[in-house]
């Protein structure tokens, strides 16, 4: 069965010099991403055979290329075939959504043929089984969504972002490859070899380290995310939703599949530091989408707070596993793989609305947008279901793994170590801020650019957006609404995953009575995602006939949000801004620096008083600009080498070798 | 090997470090060339009693390539490049003698003591003759380091290039053709300075290659 998932990998190869002769014409995006939607469900489908056959084959593969000595080794066991289906899905989706989307593209020929290959390096990276091809692959991922982030290179702010993006992906890389030369040791650069390998303890550290460097930095660890919100936004809607829903995961991938597979049993205090990073990134990355204005910014911070989420539930899998309790071990790694694919879901479908809705109005600031509700109704239907679910509300999905992470998180008083058992309530109290926040955030964008009136007349003028976006949007909704409220299938699919990785699975769920989810014990806590969906859907019927029937019938229409102003000017609306400014005021000033000018006219003059709010971001100050400016400094200085005499180049050598030459004498 | 053959080499070779030391403070070209046409006979000397030591026939012939080119050949016709050139009574100071002669002394010193370090396996003739030879290889290098004249650091070069055959020889089991490439390396190398010494000097009106200096990007 592999060989049908590689000639898929092969097509999608295939279509990419392809997508040079079709993006002249005109038709060509739809035969493309047509191409590309078959492929990525043949590769789903694959991958979901595997991981749903009940004795859970691993299928191998070995082509004779790359190293002469290696070839390049492929295999789909649980964690492959599970992140093959997740990759494929997001993949799936946004051919769907591009075969609307696409076409409105004004700059075809630099994004088809980089999109089949983007798609072909992701699915690559997760089928690999060696380091070699893991990390070829790796790097052609990175490049070739390089190329789709610059594809609108005519704004200065989007090859900005490039550049960073380059740079970030390249740094990852080379922690990559050191992981990987420390884990091959003898140089088998095999993933069975370096499995039967046993590291020293130090060696395995110094390995965590440079995968946390590593993976992180693709992720969007906090600090490692400075790259991630610049360069998300900047790509085409569709490629930000695979950047942001898909891609993050092939990193949780690397991750897990180095740390829980290939590394020996963790060490204790491995947990500490993977939670003390994930913790901080949720709250951080929420915390930043909160000051945002720019939608896919606001998309593109907030998958940083989901990547904590997904760190902190793999730190809890780390801490549990280390300690022997593999059954809560179980249930922190199910939560947090069950997020990886509720992550991909929602993600992607807000990046679809958002690029629907930038598709519309031509605006990506919420400032100017307002009251698409009207103009865009069912675009605003799917993008409120993916805002409630990745706000953690039930019956939706984002809720199950939230709601599962928190109770590993209660677990935690079992654990016999105390730096353990201080941290992970910390990091459990950092989660529930994130996810408060997280619904703030995503009342901000829905609120703010859906509700009110339009506050320009693009979006007075915007129409709703075509169907294969709309089918696109309504599918992934209703997988969001599926996993949600059965959440059982989802789990129990996830046990050979788990198994494999942490040795042990939790309880069996389908086949409880109502299809109730019980993760530990009936007596601690048990949740009904369908139960909840039918008592929203029966109460909230309920409610809203009993007021059309109850209520006046004299119906009188306002403007939205004038708050008892006479001037119907939309301006005068609660703007995003305003929403986010009493957080801001809270945490702004520690966080990001922030400040509030208030400039009042003088008495007797009629200029408009202004308040300008200056934000921060502390971590760029901090870490990033003293390394730019230290390389900028010392290459500076290093400069003047390139404007020697031939006898200085000549002393230059002389000297080097003279003093190379002590070394070994002394 | 006998005691005398051991020192003869050891004397050979001796000799060839004690020409570079001539060769570093020559500082007319017409004398240091002739100092170079010395080095390279001294090498075929050193080379020729190799051949005899080891009963290595092709060492002859990389010995009489030696004398031919480096020691005749290649003298004569630099000396009438700069006869040409209209350079030959031109006295060149770069750096101090005595400084000069310190550093010299320095790199035999160093050059001994990584040698000794470094082969404590192999036999004592090839230890010596590997500490000769890296000593002739750094003072050529010292030699175009501290001269700014073109020609004298084309001498320069080949003097290295003379400690690298010697090194080369004192191995047993050298393969000729290896010397042979090494030697047309050489020539051509010298082919093409010369062609260069005279288009710089069409140009520029010097072979002094500060000269060149001023004509390389905005800042030379």
């Amino acid at each position: 069965m592999i060989s049908v998932a590689l000639w898929a990998v092969a097509a999608l190869l295939l279509l990419a010099p392809a997508g040079i002769a079709l993006s002249v014409h005109p038709r060509g995006s739809t035969v493309l991403y047509g191409g590309c939607l078959v492929v990525t469900l043949t590769l789903a489908v694959t991958a979901l055979i595997n991981l749903l056959d009940p004795f859970h084959p691993t299928w191998d593969a070995t082509l004779p290329v790359g190293l002469p000595w290696l070839g390049a080794h492929f295999r789909i066991d649980a964690l492959s075939a599970f992140f093959l289906v997740v990759v494929n899905l997001g993949g799936a989706a946004a051919s769907l959504f591009a075969l609307g989307y696409g076409r409105h593209e004004d700059s075809q020929g630099r994004v088809l043929p980089f999109y089949p290959a983007y798609l072909a390096g992701m699915n690559i990276v997760v089928m690999a089984n060696d380091a070699f091809s893991f990390l070829v692959a790796w790097e052609f991922m990175s490049l070739t969504s390089w190329a789709l982030v610059v594809s609108h290179h005519r704004e200065a702010e989007n090859v900005r972002a490039g550049y960073v993006y380059l740079l970030m992906a390249s740094f990852g890389t080379l922690c990559l490859l050191l992981a990987f030369g420390v884990l091959a040791g003898g140089g088998n650069y095999d993933f069975d070899a370096m499995r039967a390998a046993h590291p020293s303890a130090a060696l395995a550290s110094l390995v965590l380290m440079l995968v946390l460097l590593g993976a992180g930095s693709k992720a969007g660890l906090v600090p490692l995310h400075a790259w991630l919100p610049l360069a998300h936004p900047a790509a085409p809607s569709h490629v930000s939703a695979l950047m942001s829903g898909v891609m993050t995961k092939v990193a949780v991938y690397g991750f897990v599949r180095i740390v829980f597979d290939l590394l020996p049993a963790p060490e204790w205090w491995w947990s500490m530091v993977v939670l003390a990073v994930g913790g901080p990134t949720a709250t951080m990355g929420v915390l930043y989408a909160l000051m945002q204005r720019d939608i896919k910014r606001v998309l593109a911070y907030s998958t940083i707070e989901n990547i904590g989420i997904i760190f902190t539930g793999l730190g809890l899998a780390l801490a549990f596993k280390a300690e022997g309790l593999d059954w809560v071990a179980a249930l922190a790694f199910t939560a947090a793989m069950l997020h990886v694919l509720n992550h991909a879901l929602f993600k992607s479908l807000l990046f679809f609305g958002a690029g629907a809705v930038l598709h519309a109005t031509g605006e990506r600031d919420m400032e100017k947008l307002g009251g698409l509700i009207h103009r865009m109704p069912q675009t605003a239907f799917a993008v409120l279901i993916g805002c409630v679910a990745i706000s953690a509300l039930p019956p939706f999905n984002g809720f199950v793994s939230e709601w599962l992470t928190f109770q590993a998180i209660l677990l935690s008083p079992q654990l016999p170590s105390w730096g353990l058992k201080l941290i992970i309530p910390a990091v459990g109290g950092l989660l529930a801020l994130a996810a408060a926040f997280a619904a703030a955030c995503f009342v901000k964008l829905f609120g703010i650019s859906f509700l009110g009136r339009a506050r320009s007349p693009c979006a007075a003028e915007a129409n709703e957006t075509d169907h294969f976006s709309l089918g696109a949007m309504f599918l992934l909704a209703f997988f969001c609404l599926i996993t949600g409220i059965l959440p059982g299938f989802f789990i129990d699919a996830l046990a050979p995953v788990s198994k494999a990785m942490v040795g042990n699975v939790m309880p069996h769920q389908v086949g409880l009575e109502w299809l109730t989810i019980v993760p530990i014990a009936e007596s601690r806590s048990s949740y009904n995602g369908l139960l909840v969906f039918l008592f929203v859907v029966i109460c909230g019927s309920a409610a809203a006939s009993a007021i059309h029937r109850l209520a006046s019938d004299r119906l009188r229409r306002g403007p939205a949000w004038d708050c008892g102003y006479p001037d119907p000017n939309p301006a005068i609306q609660y703007s995003a801004s305003s929403f986010s400014q009493p957080i801001r005021r809270v945490f702004g000033s520690v966080i990001f620096a922030a400040r509030e000018i208030g400039e009042m006219p003088p008495p007797s003059s009629a200029a408009p008083a202004r308040l300008t709010v200056e934000v921060h971001d502390l971590i760029w100050n901090g870490l990033y600009a003293p390394i730019a400016k230290g390389i900028g400094f010392a290459t500076e200085r290093l400069n003047v080498l390139q404007f020697l005499t031939i006898r200085r180049y000549l002393t230059l050598v002389f000297v080097a070798l003279i003093v190379l030459l002590l070394v070994v004498a002394l | 090997m006998s005691g005398l053959q051991f020192d003869i080499a050891h004397l050979l070779a001796g000799s060839l470090v004690l020409a570079s030391f001539v060769m570093l403070y020559q500082d007319r070209l017409y004398s240091l060339l002739n100092v170079y046409a010395m080095h390279a006979t001294v090498l075929a000397m050193s080379v020729a009693w190799q051949a005899f030591v080891q009963e290595a026939p092709h060492l002859y012939l990389t010995a009489s390539i030696a004398l031919v080119f480096k020691a005749i050949i290649i003298p004569v016709a630099l000396h009438r490049i700069i006869v040409r050139l209209g350079i030959h009574r031109e006295i060149e100071t770069a750096v101090g003698v005595g400084l000069t002669m310190m550093a010299g002394i320095g790199l035999v010193a160093l050059s001994m003591v990584v040698m000794l370090r470094v082969t404590p396996g192999a036999d004592a003739l090839a230890r010596e003759d590997l500490a000769f030879s890296l000593s002739v290889v750094l003072l050529g290098l010292l030699i175009m380091v501290t001269r700014r004249n073109a020609v004298s650091q084309v001498v320069g070069f080949m003097s290295l290039e003379n400690g690298l055959v010697l090194a080369a020889t004192g191995a047993k089991g050298m393969p000729l053709v290896v010397e042979i490439s090494v030697a047309f390396s050489v020539l051509i190398a010298f082919i093409v300075i010369g062609i260069f010494l005279f288009r710089i000097r069409e140009r520029f009106d010097s072979v002094d290659v500060q000269a060149l200096d001023r004509f390389r990007g905005e800042r030379g």
